[in-house]
């Protein structure tokens, strides 16, 4: 039933998989700098994360209230009724994400600054 | 005497997508009532009549047969031209796509499986890649990304063995002279 293609087939399937699973995983994630807020699908702050403050962002339901703070950034408080977004509680890592759906407000964190300055070859 | 109204001229080609379709349609339905731990992640049942029908008809009668399914699911769930309407075409485009190149694979030596774990990815590629520029874009969607590949090929898998299986059977049914001329609906 199973010919000899099939098998290449499964076989580059599964690296397929590894490969995805140890890179969305296990890779090393970079740390985050910027926080960017976006309401109703357009960016409305880019904050470097490099000192404290709060950020109030007006959304359909209500408020959602946004605390930056060095190297992390959360969610403190959401009008959401399940408040996922609040309990994701502090992000660090560049690439982190909390979606405050039912209020059009997400938090995202990114990150320029690799573990290594330059490579040399 | 004049014929009242339009007529359309229906061919017998018409009634064997309309047939094929209807198969896969209730294969569909049938699955959405199972119960999934992820949203979106389905086995995709209705990929097995799909392949079948590229296998015996050959691939303009399987993208009729995909794009019928997809549109009378989309009628019969409610979910017609909602984001889930749009994901599942994204992903029957892209597996139609894979599945027109894929299939001139030496059948020597690439089964139904192989067809069915290509088409399989290449449908949560166009998902996804639809869902990444159109339904959430920027956030990082991609930590799901290994449940769908993993369920990509474990669906992809067993429905490509359900399509090698059902081709025995009918290989040993039917004399193997003229299958792919008008033979009766697969009886699954």
């Amino acid at each position: 039933m199973l010919k000899t293609g099939d098998f290449g087939v499964l076989a580059a399937g599964m690296s397929t998989v590894a490969a995805f699973a140890w890179w969305a995983w296990f890779a090393p994630s970079t740390a985050a700098d910027t926080a960017l807020i976006r309401a109703a699908g357009k960016l409305v702050h880019s904050v470097p994360l490099t000192h404290a403050r709060t950020l109030t962002i007006p959304g359909p339901l209500g408020p959602t209230r946004i605390a930056i703070e060095p190297g992390r950034a959360r969610v403190l408080a959401d009008p959401s009724p399940r408040q996922l977004c609040v309990k994701q509680g502090w992000l660090a890592h560049a690439g982190d994400a909390a979606l405050c759906l039912p209020n059009q407000v997400s938090l995202e964190l990114t990150g320029r600054h690799t573990p290594y300055d330059s490579l040399g070859y | 005497m004049t014929a009242s109204g339009i007529e359309l001229a229906v061919t017998a080609d018409d009634r064997r997508i309309a047939r094929l379709a209807a198969l896969a349609l209730g294969l569909t339905l049938a699955e959405a009532a199972i119960p999934s731990p992820v949203p979106g992640v389905k086995p995709g049942l209705a990929n097995i009549v799909i392949l079948m029908v590229l296998l015996q008809y050959g691939w303009r009668t399987a993208a009729w047969v995909s794009g019928l399914r997809i549109l009378a699911g989309g009628l019969l769930l409610g979910t017609l031209f909602s984001p889930g309407f749009w994901l599942s075409a994204a992903g029957a485009c892209a597996s139609l796509a894979v599945l027109a190149v894929a299939r001139h694979l030496p059948p020597r030596h690439f089964g139904p499986v192989s067809l069915s774990v290509l088409a399989a990815f290449a449908h949560i590629a166009g998902q996804l890649a639809l869902a990444a520029a159109w339904l959430l874009p920027g956030i990082a969607i991609l930590k799901l990304l290994p449940v769908f590949a993993t369920a990509a090929l474990v669906f992809g898998t067993i429905n490509g063995i359900a399509v090698a299986r059902l081709q025995q059977r009918m290989a040993l049914a039917a004399p193997a002279s003229d299958r792919r001329q008008s033979g009766p609906c697969p009886t699954l």
